[in-house]
């Protein structure tokens, strides 16, 4: 019991300020990827998923968790650290799990014209954040950036959306990068 | 639900009832506080609390109340919970070693130091304040008219 | 023409001292510590929870004095104060037939199980200043009578329901709209009204309750039951799997009964309307109980007759006093850019108006 529960912030303040601090630069420079720190969750969540859980999450947001990430470990750590029910895919304020397991993207709220922020936040697990491969480019990027997307086609479908749409947090290891509905792809 | 699981709500919601400062002075006499380490550092929050509609009906948030929790877990892995209305962060701290003891071997003797001396003064406040408003309780008497045989 | 300036960080400063001075008042005099203020004035503590939406009484307390008894400006302390802290969770409803009551008053039935149960009221006294109470060091004693301490005391209005001559209150498994999470939109259902009005200001809910009373969409309202004192907070831990008690807090529920002619709808009945404010506030509760009854014309059929007291939007949007304190204080602040324009357009028309038919008075 005691090993599932570890792993939090150990200084919540101070940590999720310094996370909180990543997630804006992720968010605020497509395509960029920054280191986050803080958090120990268990398997298979990564350090940075883990951050972005612990810094995000809260009563309030519905956590929709797909695939393996739907585990009893993920679901106790989740609801001690941040006490975030754990929802549907069409009711989630955020959604975590692999590319494949999150998808199809039709399932996710997308938001309304009155409140386009009423829309899913999905953080993707993946093996690795390489700076290279799909052209970015839109707010916060100065001439173009790149990174390695899973699916250029639905993202940019996604895109088509705006001012709807879904924001995605890409995470691997302890890095996070991110890609808001406002990144033109490709 | 539980024999176990009624014991552990009858404990937190003792050291939850008691007064600001109790259970941690209960606890640093008791001499039974061991070395922990800290899952969730005291922090304070708020719940927000429900009422009834028509006392019986539908649910509505009435207002909030501030909370204050801390998690421990003990050198034999036990974990424990406080959870206590208002905002003292020693109390929480204080009541989640409680709770991880209570669990362990050491429970009669936690028991006894803290959890009957807890027990006792809540009844003696309980019953002290229920005594006061008995004693405004109206007793009616009708007023017999004023025909005599 | 108007140039923008900056200034004024001095004044503010020593603004802000002299008020922290004049806060303390004279030092001859001993200090208020926030612990007596608990204590001993404690109905304004009370006042300050329940506007405020929180129930901490230290902190009400201390937001007390820090407002130098402006019961408002502490009130506002309070709500700025909550939004700093990370909320838990929602509490199971509480149940206030398991209330430890320190007061039990029906106005509809003499006898009842339970009894008539007075509790340290105001309302036998004869309002005659206590000079007494000038001088200091009484403690007074108050007096006790045997009783079982745990009994429960059942809700009168499950005698009437019993004959089916009132409307029942039915248990309802929807989740209830929460203000401090979503803005307030019109119409409000009854859940979001009983939050609204059970933090709006007492001031206002009286008035609006008392213009039912005085004939704006009077609604025959008796006082069914009126009853202060303490109930358990339950709250589900998920860590832990099971509900359990966090604490304890006071609270003052009353329950009108309200005669009711039928309707389209509706049979002949009595109704209800109900009041749960946090705290010992008494005409608070009762205040919100003939609102909550007034503002449920639509759905008991009845006829709107245009009263203040049914009109949602007007009650609801107006009886916040953080809100309404905000907007009314903010016109002291400097409008200076507002008002040149005022002035600009004031003297434009008048040179206006002067030229077309008073040359004379252009001069």
């Amino acid at each position: 019991m005691a090993a599932v529960l570890e792993g939090g912030f150990k200084d919540a303040p101070r940590d999720a300020s310094h996370a909180f601090r990543g997630l804006m630069t992720a968010m605020a420079r497509p395509g960029t990827c920054v280191d986050v720190a803080g958090a120990v969750p268990p398997a298979p969540l990564s350090v940075a998923a883990g951050v972005v859980l612990l810094t995000l999450c809260d009563p309030d947001t519905p956590v929709y968790l797909a695939g393996a990430f739907d585990c009893d470990d993920v679901r106790t750590w989740l609801a001690f650290h941040t006490g975030a029910p754990i929802s549907t895919a069409q009711t989630c304020a955020f959604a975590l799990g692999s590319w494949d397991d999150l998808n199809p993207l039709e399932a996710y709220p997308v938001g309304t014209a009155q409140y386009p922020d009423r829309s899913a936040t999905l953080i993707v697990e993946r093996q690795s954040l390489v700076p290279s491969g799909v052209t970015l480019t839109g707010p916060g990027i100065e001439r173009q950036a790149a990174l390695n997307l899973p699916d250029p086609a639905a993202l940019a479908a996604n895109h088509r959306l705006f001012p709807l749409g879904l924001d995605f947090i890409f995470t691997a290891g302890s890095q996070v990068a991110a890609l808001p509905r406002s990144t033109r792809i490709g | 639900m539980t024999n176990a699981t009624e014991a552990r709500q009858h404990w937190l919601g003792l050291m939850a009832r008691a007064p600001d400062g109790r259970v941690a002075a209960l606890l640093t006499d008791s001499g039974l506080a061991p070395t922990f380490d800290t899952l969730r550092a005291p922090e304070i929050g708020t719940v927000m609390v429900r009422g009834r509609m028509g006392a019986t009906g539908g649910a509505f948030n009435l207002s909030e109340m501030t909370v204050t929790r801390a998690s421990v877990s003990l050198a034999c892995g036990t974990v424990g919970h406080g959870y206590v209305a208002g905002r003292s962060k020693p109390g929480a701290e204080a009541a989640a070693l409680i709770d991880a003891i209570l669990q362990t071997e050491k429970s009669g003797l936690a028991r006894d130091a803290i959890l009957v001396p807890l027990e006792n003064e809540e009844t003696a406040r309980k019953a002290e304040r229920a005594k006061k408003a008995a004693a405004t309780k109206v007793d009616f008497f009708t007023m017999v008219r004023g025909e005599s045989d | 023409m108007y140039v923008a300036v900056k200034g004024g960080e001095r004044a503010i400063d020593n603004a802000h001292a002299w008020l922290a001075e004049e806060r303390r008042g004279d030092t001859s005099v001993a200090e208020l510590s926030v612990a007596q203020i608990r204590e001993q004035l404690s109905l304004a503590v009370n006042r300050v929870m329940a506007e405020g939406s929180l129930y901490d009484p230290d902190l009400a307390a201390l937001a007390i004095k820090q407002a130098r008894g402006d019961l408002i400006e502490a009130i506002f302390l309070i709500r700025a104060y909550r939004t700093t802290l990370p909320r838990f969770g929602y509490s199971e409803p509480v149940d206030t037939t398991r209330m430890a009551c320190d007061r039990r008053i029906s106005a509809t039935f003499k006898d009842l199980p339970g009894g008539q149960v007075l509790g340290p009221t105001f309302d036998y006294t004869h309002r005659l200043i206590d000079f007494a109470l000038a001088a200091e060091g009484e403690v007074p004693d108050a007096p006790t009578r045997d009783t079982d301490p745990d009994a429960s005391i059942p809700h009168v209005m499950e005698f009437l329901n019993s004959e089916g001559l009132i409307e029942e209150a039915l248990p309802d498994p929807t989740e209830p709209p929460d203000l401090t999470r979503e803005p307030l939109e019109i119409p409000a259902e009854r859940a979001l009204r009983l939050q609204s009005l059970a933090r709006s200001d007492e001031g206002f809910t009286l008035g609006m309750a008392y213009s039912t009373q005085r004939g704006y969409g009077r609604n025959h309202a008796f006082v069914g039951e009126l009853r202060i004192g303490t109930v358990a907070v339950e709250l589900d831990i998920p860590e832990l799997g099971f509900a359990i008690e966090i604490g304890e807090m006071t609270v003052t529920e009353c329950e009108t009964v309200n005669q009711f002619q039928g309707s389209k709808t509706e049979p002949p009945q009595f109704t209800r309307g109900y009041g749960l404010v946090v705290g010992q506030c008494e005409r608070k509760a009762i205040s919100v109980a003939l609102v909550d009854r007034a503002l449920r014309w639509e759905e008991l059929g009845e006829e709107n007759v245009g009263a203040p007291a049914q009109d949602s939007e007007f009650v609801l949007y107006h009886g916040d006093n953080i809100q309404a304190t905000g907007f009314l204080e903010h016109i002291k602040l400097p409008h200076y850019v507002d008002f040149q324009s005022e002035l600009e357009l004031v003297r434009k028309l008048r040179r206006e108006a002067g030229a077309m038919e008073l040359p004379e008075a252009a001069e």
